[in-house]
């Protein structure tokens, strides 16, 4: 079932044009990974499902791009429940300068969606369980968040996008600034996640999309070259330069 | 002379520069270099200037008081007082010069004789010592030169001397500052008790004024009490800091995360002239514009309003200060990464909601540094209230009223004709040592508030 239907999406950033008629049906509860060489546009289309493109003053996107029949690129949209329903974890772990209690908590708070305190502290502890991230933090919940390892510091991100029960989880290249056991924990995290959560994921690690996505976008110079189930794309991918890009040959 | 030795010295560094680089060209033909060849210019520029300009300095530091010793020589068995001798020997250089005016007598007449013989002996010493320290350091540096000896190393050493020196000449600066407040404040407070000037309420030194000999000990203790000036000031600054603190954080905030790159590349700028209007033009505008304005004003509400009132010196303080704030507020939150601002609208928090519960947190500690910097700014601010706020070191909370700062005071003090020596005088370097430790207190908390911030994100 769609959960995100992307049609004919262009994107420019002043006059240079960095999406070229996008056209993509995201299925729901599943991982759809999105590869592609750096510069390619894979990251500005992930972008344009939350909206992040607003922050950035020059960029203009043009197309329709529907979630639950919803259209995201209206004027309309109210963009604070979007990103209630989109959440998003970045390349580089960003929590808050706060204690991993207040990280968790922001979202709910800013949505108002705890009554009480116990309410609160109910979304917390759920929150860091399903981020895997509880067992290591339960005891220090008042410490400062930035304190955390890398690893833990990107499931606090996590813990954070989930906590206000999104729809869909962005993420962009969640794993290229952690070791491989950490990235490892995050991979098996995206798993489990993908039982409640649409992800969509942004990776330039191309055995990282074949482990954790069952659908696998190749981007290359804004346009979006090939699109099919994991397995087609790595092992008999219909494009010869999508070939190029899996076996190695450039990118 | 002294100049021109100077100059001859300097143009002789400059050409044993271009000298050594080219001697360095010719070295270069026959054999491989130890540095590149401007450092043979330099190299032979610091032989030639580092020697003589110290001995130079050396030898005018001194001179003058051989030459001294040597004329007084000739008074010792008259028994006179070290002021005596001091007035002899001023006459006598007067005499010397030509602009003695009174009775000289024939002892006199002999002294600036040999004053002017001493003179020129000194002065012909002085260069032929010069020049021979200059042939003997030029040879010994060209020597090496010529061997070609290893040349950065001395050249970096010889750098980092001159560095140093100059660091050290700033801080010396600084401790003799400090100590010479200090001796002035302890000589203060052996004729004033130090209790009563720090628990004294009524200032009025001109009490003590007595036309000859020691004012009355029980006079003094009533006149040096600077708890209205330290009041004054704090009050002033807290006005001041009710203006700026509001006004300079919301624009602050303005700045960095609401205004386009096209307003902030023209108001920033903008509002930092403020900080370049020098203070005696506040003053004036706070004594002339916005002190009767508050009058007129209070008058209408039917308030009684002195025409030099805390409010307007403290409320245009306040103008001034707020660049301080808004430009250093609006740096620390620029700074603090996008990445936490991105994770917040992310959340689907709104531009305000981020500002409130990311940014702002994340920079508080750089904003208080600058909001601690721009209370020790209005502390140790002096112009705008001598102008606008009166002189008169009322103990008073009403901000309708005329009080006095410790700096104003000091301008009090030290205006007009003072006589060294009266606990007058005194008083205001024991002011001024006060000023002196509030400040600094404030800027060490400012600092190391700053350095905190600044450790979180690297």
């Amino acid at each position: 079932m769609s959960k995100i239907k992307a049609e004919n999406v262009n994107v420019y950033y002043g006059s240079k044009q960095a999406l070229f008629d996008v056209s993509i049906d995201i299925a729901e509860k599943e991982v759809t990974a999105l590869i592609g060489p750096s510069g390619c546009g894979k990251s500005t289309f992930l972008r344009c499902l939350n909206r992040m493109n607003d922050v950035i003053d020059i960029c203009r996107v043009e197309g329709s791009i529907k979630m639950d029949n919803l259209e995201l690129n209206s004027r309309k949209l109210d963009v604070v429940r979007l990103r209630e329903n989109v959440g998003m974890v970045f390349q580089k772990p960003n929590p808050f300068p706060k204690t991993i209690y207040e990280n968790v908590a922001y979202g709910p708070t800013i949505h108002g969606i705890a009554q009480s305190k116990e309410e609160m502290d109910q979304i917390v502890e759920t929150s860091l369980k399903k981020a895997a991230l509880w067992n290591e933090v339960k005891d220090r919940l008042d410490e400062i968040g930035t304190g955390l390892s890398g690893g833990q510091q990107q499931r606090l991100c996590i813990a954070r996008a989930i906590s206000v029960s999104p729809e869909v989880i962005l993420m962009d290249e969640p794993c290229s600034a952690l070791d491989p056991i950490a990235t490892a924990q995050i991979e098996e995290l995206i798993d489990d996640l993908k039982k409640e959560v649409t992800i969509v994921i942004v990776t330039h690690s191309m055995s990282q999309a074949a482990r954790v996505s069952q659908k696998t976008g190749f981007f290359h110079l804004g346009k979006l070259i090939e699109f099919g189930p994991t397995d087609k794309i790595f092992k008999n991918p219909d494009n010869q330069q999508t070939q190029d890009y899996i076996t190695g040959r450039f990118g | 002379m002294n100049l021109i030795l100077v100059t001859f010295i300097i143009l002789l560094a400059f050409t044993s520069y271009y000298f050594g680089r080219k001697k360095a060209l010719v070295i270069q033909s026959s054999q491989r270099l130890t540095a590149l060849p401007k450092f043979y210019g330099y190299y032979l520029a610091a032989w030639c200037a580092a020697p003589a300009l110290i001995i130079f300095a050396l030898w005018s530091v001194f001179e003058p008081s051989i030459v001294k010793t040597f004329i007084l020589q000739d008074y010792t068995d008259q028994n006179l007082t070290k002021n005596e001798l001091q007035l002899i020997y001023t006459k006598v250089k007067a005499l010397a010069a030509g602009t003695y005016t009174g009775n000289i007598t024939n002892f006199l007449d002999e002294s600036a004789n040999k004053y002017i013989q001493l003179k020129g002996i000194a002065n012909s010493a002085k260069v032929a010592i010069i020049l021979a320290i200059l042939i003997f350091s030029l040879s010994f540096a060209y020597r090496s030169v010529q061997k070609n000896d290893r040349m950065r190393e001395p050249v970096e050493i010889f750098l980092k001397w001159v560095l140093f020196v100059a660091s050290l000449g700033a801080v010396l600066v600084t401790i003799g500052i400090v100590f010479s407040l200090l001796f002035e404040a302890i000589r203060f407070f052996q004729a004033v008790k130090i209790f009563d000037f720090i628990f004294g309420t009524h200032w009025y030194p001109a009490k003590t004024f007595v036309r000859d000999g020691q004012p009355d000990p029980e006079l003094m203790k009533d006149a040096f009490g600077a708890v209205p000036l330290f009041a004054g000031t704090f009050f002033i600054a807290f006005i001041a800091m009710c203006v700026a603190i509001p006004i300079g954080l919301l624009s602050g905030i303005y700045l960095s995360e609401y205004a386009g790159r096209g307003v902030r590349k023209y108001a920033k700028p903008i509002i930092e002239i403020l900080a370049g209007i020098p203070t005696v033009v506040y003053g004036f505008f706070a004594a002339l514009t916005v002190g009767p304005f508050v009058k007129e004003i209070g008058n209408a509400m039917g308030l009684e309003v002195s025409a030099e009132s805390a409010l307007a010196a403290g409320a245009v303080m306040g103008v001034m200060i707020i660049p301080f704030i808004s430009s250093l507020s609006d740096d620390v939150m620029t700074a603090v990464p996008q990445n936490l601002r991105d994770g917040s609208y992310a959340m689907g928090a709104t531009k305000s909601e981020t500002v409130k519960k990311v940014i702002f947190p994340a920079a508080l500690p750089g904003i208080v540094g600058s909001i601690l910097l721009a209370v020790s700014r209005a502390v140790g601010e002096t112009m705008i209230v001598v102008m606008a706020s009166g002189l008169a070191a009322n103990l008073t909370m009403n901000p309708l009223e005329s009080t006095s700062t410790i700096t104003a005071q000091i301008v009090v003090i030290l205006i007009g004709d003072q006589q060294f020596g009266d606990p007058k005088t005194q008083s205001a370097f024991a002011l001024g040592i006060s000023l002196f430790i509030v400040t600094l207190f404030l800027n060490v908390i400012a600092l190391s508030v700053v350095k905190k911030y600044r450790e979180k994100y690297e």
